[in-house]
């Protein structure tokens, strides 16, 4: 026999070769196929009835929305609770296979990390896709049956893309976890972190179903498939022969942590000097694409406060405003201005917020976080806007109010803002070698070494300004 | 090809923790080479590197003319490994499974059918295709796994432990499977503790200690190197008396008792002739001539640094 016999050539048929057999063993399981028959008639059948029943009902009150907006819900829910499964399967799939010590011999095969990681998602997608898609079938069956009532084609096509976005995002997320856990009980533990955001994003859905605003449903998808892009890609790169056999990960080792965490915060200092070279020659230079996105985010935000103001304008009258103008320094002095305990106040909310929007980042990609700091940009911009749409000069505002703290706040949100883009971003973009825990560790200490060696001297400074001279430069320009 | 597989400085670090450190050594075609170490040795870490599923941190292995960290498809094309655990998929049937790993290695189904069917013939498990995998013993399943490790007749394979925690009928059945192949000409790296087993299939034994080699060899060498020339054991039928109290040429008298002696020969081959002949000069009555048992168990304990059991003297 010619022993340089091969795996198919091809990505996807060798892919195929371990998706078919793990598709067989599924459709052998018990635990597996019941639901999904209950799921795929069944519970359709029972929607059916239930969106047939509703009708009769709303009928009669001539409330006719109330059903109008329930069938295209249920629509959603049908497709929704069978690929619901493709979570514990690919749990099983991936850690499943590790815990009965099976994947072994799977790995000493000439098939890629790639093919073996392909074919497992396939496999946990093929069965539960296809049970939502056929429950649809039945449902939409029924419905047309029933009532005579047809799915438009935009509505059915959101609802098959948006299921099968949540699929892969379940199963390309289930992947990430697995890799992380030698035990399939530990990935059931670890799996709210799935379960939780998904179930939050179907009770989102299923509220803009029944506000009628499908629409929002696009950038749903586009969002949902952009985070299944995103996990596909962490998960190919911790589904790889290294990272699966040579991890002891069910172990919280406290003193590894910290051992990292504190050698990558000092990054081999010996002094403060050397460690803020280090922060300035090193960490800094690291954040510049970071920052440059940040400049685009503030001045996304900035300008679509402007932008808003016109939709939502504010009661604004001139009077006030004037009179507000005469008695800026006093007002500013009873919020707490030109006092220590103010200043302590501002630093404090300051840092909170910044911590908060970390974080936030930290579980959404850093995105929260990104969110999180354009909010006070978006919202300046709007208020310079309706102080523009009030007839006042909203520049002259800004630069008795905003701008002499904004100085040194502004370039602190910029390198926060891109210190947590990073720190969310770690977890997708791991260098080879290095474990999703490393990785993250390090991130968090880089995430720490900006925030305490330049953010917090420049939050400090900004608070400072913001409470001292802040107020003597908006009543200089303002009057009062 | 002159050597099956060859090892360079081969080391394994997972983070902090050093597995495989500086391993070097040659494996001929058609040699059986044995791995021996104490749990944690680094044993298994070696053997996965040698069936480039994971990459070294330093150094390199090439197995079967292919570097493992390079060319790791190509190697994998050539090896096959038997896991410690064996990792059957107990759902699926015999023939299911193995037509699978067939189609893995692009065997077709009716190449992979009669593969599959000479080698369950050959390690005695005929017509049991159609079974399912959960129905069979340890013994029948760590077979079943040696078969598919075989399926793509692969010039190297490589077995982790392939009888441990098996009970020894089982065992033995696996281990008569194993000696059959060391007539094919296959280059065969086996782990185990189990040093009976060792020395039974080994050409030569490798005993590594906290990842690194610490001897290597033929049993006859290690027991040499480490546990000094063999122990002749001589039995007369009378006692002894005065007699023999010095030994013909140099030989070295270790022990002596009522009716035997025991003496160092580095040359049993020409040292016995003349022990005998002493004995026959002496009208000693010799009932048993016999190599005191050095066994291999010796020689590990001393390499891998625990104490030696106390002798009879």
């Amino acid at each position: 026999m010619d022993a340089t016999v091969g795996p198919p050539r091809g990505l996807l048929p060798g892919a195929w070769i371990i998706a078919r057999r793990e598709i067989r063993d599924q459709l052998r399981d018990w635990r597996i196929l019941v639901p999904i028959i209950l799921l795929t008639v069944f519970f359709p059948a029972l929607m059916n009835f239930t969106a047939q029943q509703a009708m009769d009902f709303v009928a009669r009150y001539d409330a006719p929305i109330i059903a109008e907006r329930l069938v295209p819900f249920l629509l959603m829910i049908v497709g929704f609770f069978p690929i619901s499964i493709s979570l514990v399967i690919a749990l099983e799939s991936f850690a499943g296979e590790r815990e009965r010590l099976s994947l072994e011999p799977l790995l000493a095969t000439p098939l890629s990390d790639a093919q073996l990681y392909l074919g497992k998602v396939a496999a946990s997608l093929v069965p539960p896709l296809g049970a939502a898609y056929l429950g649809i079938v039945v449902y939409l069956f029924g419905l047309w049956r029933g009532i005579g009532w047809v799915a438009p084609a935009p509505l059915l096509v959101q609802v098959l893309l948006l299921t099968t976005a949540q699929a892969v995002v379940m199963v390309s997320g289930a992947v990430v976890i697995s890799s992380q856990t030698t035990s399939v009980r530990a990935a059931n533990l670890l799996a709210s972190f799935i379960i939780v955001p998904v179930s939050e994003l179907v009770i989102g859905e299923s509220m803009i179903m029944f506000w009628g605003r499908y629409t929002v449903l696009w950038f749903i998808v586009a969002a949902l498939l952009l985070i299944a892009a995103v996990l596909t890609r962490m998960g190919l790169h911790l589904f790889n022969r290294e990272e699966l056999l040579g991890r002891d990960l069910d172990v919280l080792d406290l003193r590894w942590v910290w051992r990292t965490l504190w050698s990558a915060f000092r990054g081999g200092a010996h002094s403060l000097g050397d460690w803020y070279a280090g922060v300035l020659k090193r960490s800094l230079p690291a954040l510049g694409p970071a920052v440059l996105f940040m400049v685009v985010a503030l001045t996304a935000a900035y300008v679509l406060g402007l932008r808003v103001a016109p939709i939502f304008v504010l009661p604004l009258d001139p009077s006030n405003l004037e009179s507000l103008s005469e008695s800026v320094g006093p007002q500013l002095r009873e919020l707490g201005m030109m006092s220590a305990q103010g200043w302590w106040w501002i630093l404090r909310n300051n840092v909170m917020a910044l911590v908060l929007a970390a974080l936030g980042g930290v579980f959404t990609f850093g995105v929260a976080g990104v969110i999180l700091l354009m909010a006070p940009i978006g919202i300046t911009g709007y208020l310079a806007g309706n102080l523009a749409l009030a007839g006042q000069n909203a520049g002259l505002y800004l630069a008795g109010l905003v701008l002499p703290h904004a100085t040194l706040e502004v370039p602190a949100a910029l390198l926060a803002g891109a210190a947590i883009l990073r720190l969310g971003l770690a977890a997708v973009s791991l260098p080879k070698g290095t474990s999703l825990g490393e990785s993250w560790l390090k991130a968090v200490a880089e995430w720490a070494r900006i925030g305490l060696g330049l953010v917090l001297p420049l939050l400090i400074g900004a608070s400072l300004l913001e409470v001292f001279v802040t107020p003597l430069i908006a009543t200089w320009v303002l009057g009062g | 090809m002159e050597h099956a597989i060859e090892t360079r400085d081969l080391t394994k670090r997972f983070g902090d923790f050093t597995a495989v450190s500086g391993v070097t050594l040659n494996v001929q075609p058609g040699e059986v080479l044995v791995l021996l170490g104490p749990n944690g040795a680094g044993k298994t870490t070696t053997t996965r590197m040698l069936a480039a599923i994971l990459p070294p941190s330093r150094g390199q292995a090439m197995v079967a003319g292919f570097d493992a960290a390079t060319q790791a498809s190509e190697v994998r094309r050539r090896v096959g490994l038997l896991t410690e655990h064996h990792g059957l998929y107990t759902r699926m049937r015999a023939g299911e499974y193995l037509s699978f790993f067939g189609s893995i290695y692009g065997l077709s189904e009716t190449d992979a059918g009669r593969r599959a069917q000479d080698l369950l013939d050959q390690v005695g498990m005929p017509g049991i295709i159609d079974r399912r995998l959960g129905e069979f013993s340890k013994g029948m399943r760590q077979k079943l796994a040696l078969v598919r490790a075989l399926l793509h007749d692969p010039p190297v394979l490589l077995l982790d432990e392939p009888t441990s925690a098996m009970d020894p009928a089982s065992a033995r059945l696996v281990r008569d499977s194993i000696l059959r192949l060391r007539s094919s000409q296959r280059t065969l790296v086996v782990t185990t503790h189990n040093l009976a087993e060792a020395e039974q299939l080994a050409d030569r034994i490798a005993i590594i200690r906290q990842g690194s080699i610490a001897a290597l060899g033929t049993v006859q060498e290690l027991k040499s190197a480490h546990v000094g020339p063999p122990i002749m054991e001589l039995r007369a039928a009378c006692p002894l008396n005065g007699a023999m109290r010095v030994l013909p040429g140099d030989l070295q008298l270790v022990a002596r008792g009522e009716d035997w002696l025991r003496y160092q020969a580095p040359n049993p081959a020409q040292a016995n002739p003349r022990v005998l002949a002493a004995a026959a000069a002496a009208g000693l009555p010799v009932v048993l001539l016999t190599e005191v048992g050095r066994s291999l168990e010796d020689v590990y304990l001393r390499v891998v640094g625990a104490p030696a059991p106390q002798g009879e003297e």
